[in-house]
Order: structure tokens, then C-alpha cells, then sequence
């Protein structure tokens, strides 16, 4: 049992590496665009979502930053729906592999702290050490600091994989434990209860992804336009 | 299917028809009708993208589009990944000896 237990998140190949790509690529179908001003009501509910969800995200950022919004509402829309469509029964999720949300984490975060240190030198700079430290702590404070921002990429990336990770683990162990407990038939049915609650708390996957761009928000934010 | 220059994600775009449709082939030249078509990579996209509009314009680009227009797109999704996980899934089942 434990060797497929892992085996929904190898990455699936047709000879080679191509079918994760394929995975990776097919969310964007299920949000079509259109030219026109009143469209069909899948449109409609999309278009609508996204506009209260990047309203929420960027009135907290001056021009500069809303220079983003697209950047941050395209990662909020990929992940959202690259998380909702992995519980479906049988599916891929891309997100459960790290080196996909480092790819996605380190050119972000090394973005917004290069264009912090490019333009406010002296406010990039100054985040390193807290308003009205004693003196004697400065030097290991600004070595706890800088640590904190270097790890802030790796800790993006490794959280969302070890949150949706987790939670597909999860719902496999105790599907399966239901498997073997319906023979018995004993407590089965409080087993199932659990998986649906959990099943209904796992869709808070969704909550993950604002986690995920709100966490990249408050550093963005933070370095760039103090 | 007819061939087609440019996107065609309506029926007012101008569309020659270049040869039968597949309904109109006869049975015994099907393999002369398979070999007729264009299987270039342009060609290959332009049928994918004649399938998606075909179905976009069916079941979602309508007025009152419902529900089922999504959920066929995730039952066949659910299908396809059943079918790359066969693999692994068939030492899963229960019998006694596998």
C-alpha cells in the first residue's frame, strides 16, 4: 500500500514528459474571453468573480504597484483553478510538485525585491532592522532579518505544496480506510462523514491560493512602495 | 469537414468547402478520404480549434447556457485521467490474488 500511495503525484508521461505539460496547459479552456460587452452566463460569472476579487487585491497598492494587477490576478486565477480541478477523482494536480511553485515563486519574489532595491535604495535597505532595537541586539538582528527575506520564496513555494499535498494524502488514506471498514461495517459510516467534511474543508484549497497571492502581496507591497 | 482560412468561431466567417464531409465518404474510400486531409500542424490546430467552437458555441455560448456545459468538460477530464492512471490503479483491486 505505501508504494501507491504516492503514485498519483508522479508526473504522468507519454514516453517522455509531455503529459504534465498538457495538464498544466488545460485550465485556460475552462475560461473562455470574449469581445463582446454582454456574453453567455459562464462568461458572466467569471468576469464577475474576477473583478471582485481584483478589486479586493489591489486598492491597497499606489500606481506602481497596480502596474501587477494583471501579473497577480492571472496567478490567482491559475492557481485557483489548477487546485479546484486536482479533487477531481483521478486527476493531476501540477501544484503538488515543488519545482513547479518554486518556478512560480522565486521569479516573483526576486522580482518585486530587485525593483524595491532599484528604485528606494534607502527604504529596501532600512526593512532590515525594526524601528527602536537597543543596540547591543543590532548585528544579530540584521542577520535574523536578512535571513527572513531570503527564506520568504522558498517558504511560499513549499507551502502550497505541502498544503495541497497533505490534503490529497489525506483524502486517499481515509478513502481507503473506508474501503476496508465497509466490510465491517461498524463505524463506516462516521468515516464517511469525516471524508465529506474533509472533502469540504479541502475545497478551502481555494483559501490556499489567497494565501498564497496575499502573501506575495504584503512582500511585494512592502518592498516596493514603503 | 470543411477547411477553412483563419479563426473560425463563427458561422459568417467565409468557408470554402474543400472536400466531403465524413458522413458523406463512402465506406470503401475512406482510407483515399483519411489520406486527403491535412495533417500539417496547422492543419491538426485548425481541427482543434473547429472542435472548440463547435462545442463552445453548442453547449455555453448560448443564452441561457447551464450547468451541464462545464461538467461534461470535467466528466471527460475525469475520464481521461482515469485513463493515464489505469496503470497504477489495476493493482488495486480486489481480489484475492492479483
Amino acid at each position: 500500500m505505501n508504494e501507491n500511495l504516492f503514485a498519483p503525484f508522479i508526473a504522468p508521461t507519454i514516453l517522455g514528459l509531455p503529459a504534465a505539460v498538457l495538464i498544466i496547459l488545460s485550465p485556460p479552456l475552462l475560461i473562455p474571453t470574449s469581445k463582446y460587452l454582454i456574453n453567455n452566463r459562464l462568461i458572466t460569472t467569471q468576469q464577475w468573480l474576477i473583478k471582485l476579487t481584483s478589486k479586493q487585491m489591489m486598492t491597497m497598492h499606489n500606481t506602481k504597484g497596480r502596474t501587477w494587477s494583471l501579473m497577480l490576478v492571472s496567478l490567482i486565477i491559475f492557481i485557483a483553478t489548477t487546485n479546484l480541478l486536482g479533487l477531481l477523482p483521478h486527476s493531476f494536480t501540477p501544484t503538488t510538485q515543488l519545482s513547479m511553485n518554486l518556478a512560480m515563486a522565486i521569479p516573483l519574489w526576486a522580482g518585486a525585491v530587485i525593483m524595491g532595491f532599484r528604485s528606494k535604495i534607502k527604504n529596501a535597505l532600512a526593512h532590515f532592522l525594526p524601528q527602536g532595537t537597543p543596540t547591543p541586539l543590532i548585528p544579530m538582528l540584521v542577520i535574523i532579518e536578512t535571513i527572513s527575506l531570503l527564506i520568504q520564496p522558498m517558504a511560499l513555494a513549499v507551502r502550497l505544496t505541502a498544503n495541497i499535498t497533505a490534503g490529497h494524502l489525506l483524502m486517499h488514506l481515509i478513502g481507503s480506510a473506508t474501503l476496508a471498514m465497509s466490510t465491517i461495517n461498524l463505524p463506516s459510516t462516521l468515516i464517511i462523514f469525516t471524508i465529506l467534511i474533509l472533502l469540504t474543508i479541502l475545497e478551502i484549497a481555494v483559501a490556499l491560493i489567497q494565501a498564497y497571492v496575499f502573501t506575495l502581496l504584503v512582500s511585494l507591497y512592502l518592498h516596493d512602495n514603503t | 469537414m470543411a477547411s477553412v482560412v483563419g479563426i473560425f468561431s463563427h458561422s459568417s466567417v467565409s468557408v470554402p468547402v474543400k472536400d466531403k464531409k465524413l458522413l458523406e465518404v463512402k465506406l470503401g474510400e475512406l482510407p483515399s478520404w483519411i489520406l486527403m486531409r491535412d495533417f500539417s500542424p496547422s492543419g491538426i490546430f485548425g481541427a482543434f480549434q473547429r472542435g472548440y467552437y463547435r462545442y463552445y458555441n453548442k453547449y455555453i455560448n448560448v443564452k441561457k447556457g447551464s450547468i451541464s456545459g462545464i461538467t461534461m468538460v470535467l466528466a471527460c477530464y475525469v475520464l481521461f485521467s482515469y485513463s493515464f492512471s489505469y496503470k497504477h490503479l489495476k493493482h488495486e483491486r480486489l481480489r484475492k490474488y492479483h
